[in-house]
């Protein structure tokens, strides 16, 4: 009977099968958690539609309908004719005519206009007899970068309105500036937060689900029992982090057909390098999700951690909103340290880009590196005990 | 020896958790780890199931050493934490195929071990663990601890906070379980369950009072105990600490445990000086010492 038991165990077919059935048992049991958990469940699915959509229509930089206010001392033909293309225009509506100076003041505290329009008295006979008008373009600065953006429309708009009087007169000099923007033509910032946003639900989800599951784990017990069995530390570490790599690439998947065919966003590159891509950036994340819970011995505490230590970085340092470049240079330096920085330049590359390989070679690089030394410092500090 | 202590010391910090701890557990033996909380019951346990480091000293479970040979013996024993720790959020079922599952069985493979206790826990199978009682807790994380039929079985505080029907019930099993030749170590605070075990080890600040079995210990008890009753049991106590021949005083159900300190007592002395205190209702009878006596005793 002994003999028959120990021959069992030594027959390497048993104990692979052995080996397959408690890893299966192992990763049922985490779905189980995750399934079972609404706050998870939300956090997983809710989080990653609720974002790309808050981005997508609400945070944008674009201006639409935005209004202004006239004071138009002159009321002749040429004021006029501005006037009615500005407020043709989709992005301006006139929203008040006013009368007196004082009026501006007054119509600006108010908050319901962003610009006023000051056109000065006599304006179309200083325009044919002295070849200048003049304008004035107020705006409500409190927000700079609507501001900024308010006063180019407006100069746009008028550049072409004076355009189209000179083209019948003859010019003898003249810089026609012929401006292109490629990659993102209309300037639609969902393009530039698709990318954000997904590297964000994808630290998110990664980091920050792993290590609050193995740290409950530890926070309930039962990491002691799973600790005080056959499983080894690694094969549990490994059967945390696969569902979540399998949710994960649901997760970039959905992200991604939310952008192609809700916001129009075309992805120009291969989108099987697409995938390869966000699969070596999950890894990265889960990596250093499982470095956080073996640091964290709580599950709040590896919440915090996440949060700060990575959500911050990521919305700050990487790109994802404020420019790199236009960073001071300490901080250029310390966001070459954060994952997504790279993630970010990959994807934005692959998806408005449209490159290959080619051009991403250096940064998967740097990914795969920092993936391997987050692994490997993780093993380092895993605890095989409990102290 | 199925286990084995030699002059294990641990320490947290400062904090000197365990001094010294030497014993033996046969196998198929019942060992209790009696003493109250903070006594270092835990990290005893936490020690043998090669969760902690030893600072000195030496241990080994089923013939392995507890630092070198950890696999082999998280391969072999069961252990239930003092803590509930099983997935609460699964129902009983899953709980028990997962550890069936890490394990390396099922549930059919050993069913006959964990029978006789899960075919009372069975009627809930479908309930989640965080719903049952605190009874049905203990029963289902005993069985889990079961599922692979462990040569050594370690339980910390397993009737902690469950009902004195389930407590007697659960050690019921315990007996039964040893007669399928398993090695138990169990720790409790309730000196009662004491008398139940085949050994046990009196355990107070880290270190071991005694270690005997129940009946030698109480029977090294030195003193002759007196079961005394009166109607007011608060002034009793008061009265009898004011006495100057008491040893001991110690309150049991609805009597107070009294040694005295001399050896020739006569019984009248203490009736009439209780008598002159105002007491009424007074009752003086030897008792039989039991555990708990016999801890004070030591912990004195």
């Amino acid at each position: 009977m002994q003999l028959k038991i120990n021959d069992e165990i030594s027959s390497p077919l048993w104990e692979l099968e052995w080996k397959m059935k408690r890893f299966i048992g192992f990763i049922k049991k985490e779905f189980y958690h995750i399934f079972r958990d609404r706050r998870s469940l939300f956090i997983l699915f809710g989080m990653p539609i609720a974002q790309i959509l808050l981005f997508g229509f609400a945070i944008t930089n674009e201006i639409n309908n935005v209004n202004i206010a006239i004071l138009d001392h002159s009321k002749d033909a040429s004021t006029g004719e501005i006037i009615n293309k500005i407020s043709a225009s989709k992005y301006f509506t006139v929203k008040q005519i006013l009368t007196r100076e004082t009026d501006i003041e007054t119509a600006f505290k108010k908050g319901k206009i962003k610009a006023v329009l000051n056109f000065e008295k006599d304006f179309s006979r200083n325009l044919i007899a002295e070849k200048r008008a003049t304008i004035q373009i107020i705006t409500d600065a409190t927000d700079p970068n609507t501001a900024n953006s308010i006063t180019n429309y407006i100069n746009a708009i008028l550049q072409n309105y004076q355009q189209e009087k000179n083209r019948t007169i003859a010019v003898e000099y003249q810089i026609v500036p012929q401006t292109r923007m490629v990659y993102n033509p209309e300037l639609k910032s969902v393009f530039m937060f698709v990318p954000g946003v997904m590297t964000i639900i994808l630290m998110l989800v990664s980091a920050m689900m792993t290590s609050i599951s193995i740290t409950r784990e530890k926070e309930l017990g039962t990491m002691e029992i799973l600790l005080v069995s056959p499983l080894k530390p690694f094969q549990v570490i490994i059967g945390k982090v696969v569902p979540y790599i399998f949710l994960s690439i649901i997760n970039a998947s959905v992200i991604v057909l939310l952008s192609i065919f809700i916001f129009k966003m075309p992805v120009q590159g291969s989108l099987f390098l697409l995938g390869l891509e966000s699969v070596l950036f999950i890894i990265t994340s889960l990596a250093l999700g499982i470095l956080i819970s073996t640091i964290a011995e709580t599950q709040q505490a590896a919440m915090m951690i996440s949060l700060m230590g990575l959500m911050l970085p990521v919305i700050l340092l990487s790109g994802f909103i404020f420019p790199v470049a236009s960073m001071p240079v300490p901080l250029q330096i310390i966001s070459n340290i954060i994952p997504a920085k790279w993630f970010i330049i990959i994807i934005k590359g692959i998806m408005l880009k449209g490159v290959g390989m080619a051009y991403v070679w250096k940064e998967t690089l740097i990914l795969i590196g920092m993936t391997i030394f987050f692994i490997g410092l993780s093993i380092k500090k895993y605890k095989i005990r409990l102290e | 020896m199925s286990i084995s202590l030699n002059n294990i010391s641990k320490s947290y910090k400062k904090l000197k958790a365990v001094q010294d701890i030497s014993f033996d557990v046969n196998p198929g033996e019942l060992f209790g780890l009696i003493g109250p909380d903070g006594a270092g019951k835990t990290t005893i346990f936490r020690i043998l199931t090669t969760l902690l480091i030893p600072g000195e000293g030496t241990a080994t479970v089923a013939g392995f050493d507890v630092v070198e040979d950890y696999k082999e013996i998280r391969n072999s024993v069961g252990y239930m934490p003092g803590r509930f720790s099983l997935y609460q959020d699964l129902t009983v079922e899953e709980n028990l195929t997962f550890f069936a599952t890490i394990f390396g069985t099922t549930i059919e493979e050993n069913h006959d071990l964990i029978e006789d206790i899960y075919v009372q826990i069975e009627p809930f199978k479908n309930r989640r663990a965080g719903k049952l009682s605190g009874g049905m807790k203990q029963k289902l994380a005993l069985c889990c601890a079961l599922i692979h039929k462990p040569k050594v079985l370690f339980l910390d505080e397993p009737t902690t906070g469950v009902d004195p029907v389930s407590r007697k019930e659960f050690w019921e099993m315990l007996k039964r379980l040893q007669k399928k030749n398993i090695t138990i170590l169990v720790s409790t605070p309730y000196m009662d369950e004491a008398a139940l075990c085949d050994r046990i080890a009196l355990i107070q600040n880290g270190e071991i009072l005694e270690i005997d079995t129940p009946e030698a210990i109480v029977n090294k008890f030195p003193k002759t105990i007196y079961n005394v009753g009166a109607d007011n049991m608060y002034k009793l106590i008061q009265s009898l600490q004011k006495y100057k021949y008491l040893y001991s005083v110690f309150p049991f159900g609805e009597f107070v445990h009294y040694t005295d300190k001399r050896d020739s007592f006569e019984v009248a002395d203490l009736r009439s000086y209780l008598e002159k205190e105002g007491l009424v209702n007074i009752s003086i009878e030897v008792a039989q010492p039991n555990i708990e006596d016999a801890f004070m005793e030591l912990a004195r």
